[in-house]
């Protein structure tokens, strides 16, 4: 199968890790990855936050470049990128002229007929399942895990229609087919804190204590995310964390991605596990065997 | 004492989010799962209630927009299906364009820097955001350790990516001419 791919900002940065393992993983599977040479950034929280034609601009640029590549579905990993394509599609396709103002900014028609899908949402299907699990040779089920979703994956319900906004299950799902133990919890989508890390970094503390704590509380050995900017916050800032609220978590935080390319016994390096803040090492050694 | 000026005021913002601001009852679901109320001055039911009473001042002056995550959890929850963060949004802009200075400036300033950055560099260049947001807030020392540490780890390109140099600026400049109208 073969996808157009947009990984965004943050994959060919701070989220190396994402684009490493994500593209690994595929690899494998067999899954083509078609990443157009001139795409742009899809303005994020900062354009929605302050110019709404920037925000629906600026992705419809980018699905103008992907249309050339004739495919007709794409791959967004990062949740914020993946909620800004779809608001983009939502909005022009709720509000009259909105989509011939759009025209007019990018100088060019809108492409349409373009399926934006997470990487949940492709290894969720049944043949994908199938054959990640004829490719694992580790042992995953001494890895307790929680799935932490974040809020935009899932939220809102009618622009993302993808899994359930208030108890998604995909990751879980994908995960436990390949033998990780993920555990039940109630903070699957209790906000992180996002874009704030860099300004009022104190409220991603506060956030992430709670996420932390309650992970830790349920005796998760390990937390997995699908969001750059959910990784950040509490990986990064895992430290910070606590020294705020003296208390020691040592969680490691990985990408679905990484742990699928654990299970198919891809190297430590090749899924970027050495960029981590908070060491994933120990958790690796002594639960995949 | 604040008055109540500029009953224009929630019609002007209906109109700009597309989201009709009269279908709220107060019910504070909103409030209720909103992750940063906690800090907020008026937290999102309240906010929205002092724009259809035309405070603008008050509203534009709020800690609450510029403190808002964004975490459509008061959207997926409204039972009037008011989209608050489309509100917030509209709000935000507003205030931006008025000459009411920001309540957390350091988040408008983060705003309004990384739109700077991705106009010029067609991507997030997180090295050069990073330096400007610094130069706007002035906080030169913040994160000094955390930034060092993410360079030796490869977490941060050192010479941006650029792409689509002509495009985004074409882009931004029509947009520009578009919100003056």
């Amino acid at each position: 199968m073969k996808y157009a791919y947009y990984p965004g900002c943050s994959l060919h940065s701070t989220a190396a890790e994402y684009n490493l393992s994500l593209r690994a993983v595929c690899e494998r599977l067999n899954i083509g990855l078609s990443e157009p040479r001139k795409w742009i950034c899809c303005g994020s929280t900062p354009a929605h936050a302050l110019s709404k034609l920037l925000a629906l601009s600026l992705p419809y640029q980018n699905l103008a470049e992907i249309k050339k590549l004739d495919l007709d579905e794409v791959v967004v990993p990062c949740a914020a990128c993946f909620s800004r394509f779809k608001a983009a599609q939502f909005e022009v396709g709720h509000e009259p002229g909105l989509g011939a103002e759009i025209e007019r900014i990018i100088g060019g028609r809108l492409a349409d007929g373009i399926k934006i899908s997470h990487p949940l949402e492709i290894f969720s299907q049944d043949d994908v399942l199938g054959e990640m699990r004829g490719l694992m040779v580790k042992d995953l089920k001494g890895l307790k895990t929680v799935c932490y979703y974040g809020c935009l994956l899932t939220r809102p319900p009618k622009v993302t229609m993808f899994d359930e906004c208030e108890y998604p299950e995909s990751m879980d799902k994908v995960l436990r087919s390949i033998g990780v133990p993920t555990m039940d919890w109630a903070y699957k989508t209790e906000c992180c804190g996002a874009a704030f890390s860099l300004t009022v970094t104190d409220v991603v503390l506060t956030l992430c204590y709670e996420i932390l704590k309650e992970a830790k509380a349920l005796g998760a050995e390990a937390i997995a995310v699908a969001c750059p900017l959910c990784h950040a916050n509490l990986d990064l800032r895992q430290k910070e964390v606590e020294q705020k609220y003296q208390q020691k978590f040592n969680l490691p935080i990985f990408y679905f991605t990484q742990v699928i390319g654990l299970g198919m016994g891809i190297p430590f390096e090749k899924l970027g596990l050495k960029k981590h803040f908070v060491d994933p090492r120990p958790a690796v050694e002594k639960c995949i065997i | 004492m604040l008055a109540l000026s500029n009953l224009e005021f929630g019609k002007e913002i209906k109109r700009k989010s597309g989201e009709n601001i009269y279908l709220c009852y107060q019910c504070k679901k909103c409030s209720s799962g909103c992750p940063v109320s906690y800090a907020m001055d008026y937290p999102p039911n309240q906010l929205l209630h002092a724009a259809r009473l035309g405070l603008r001042d008050l509203v534009l002056g709020s800690k609450t927009i510029w403190l808002c995550a964004a975490c459509e959890t008061c959207t997926t929850r409204c039972p009037q299906e008011i989209d608050i963060v489309k509100v917030m949004d509209a709000l935000r802009s507003t205030a931006a364009r008025s000459r009411i200075k920001p309540k957390v400036p350091e988040v408008a300033a983060f705003y309004r820097t990384a739109l700077s950055n991705i106009r010029f560099f067609g991507r997030m260049y997180e090295v050069g955001l990073i330096g400007m947001l610094k130069l706007a807030t002035r906080q030169f020392t913040k994160d000094l350790g955390l930034g060092l540490n993410m360079f030796k780890k490869g977490k941060l390109l050192i010479f941006p990516k650029m792409s689509g140099f002509f495009i985004v600026k074409r882009i931004f400049s029509k947009v520009k001419k578009l919100e003056k109208t």
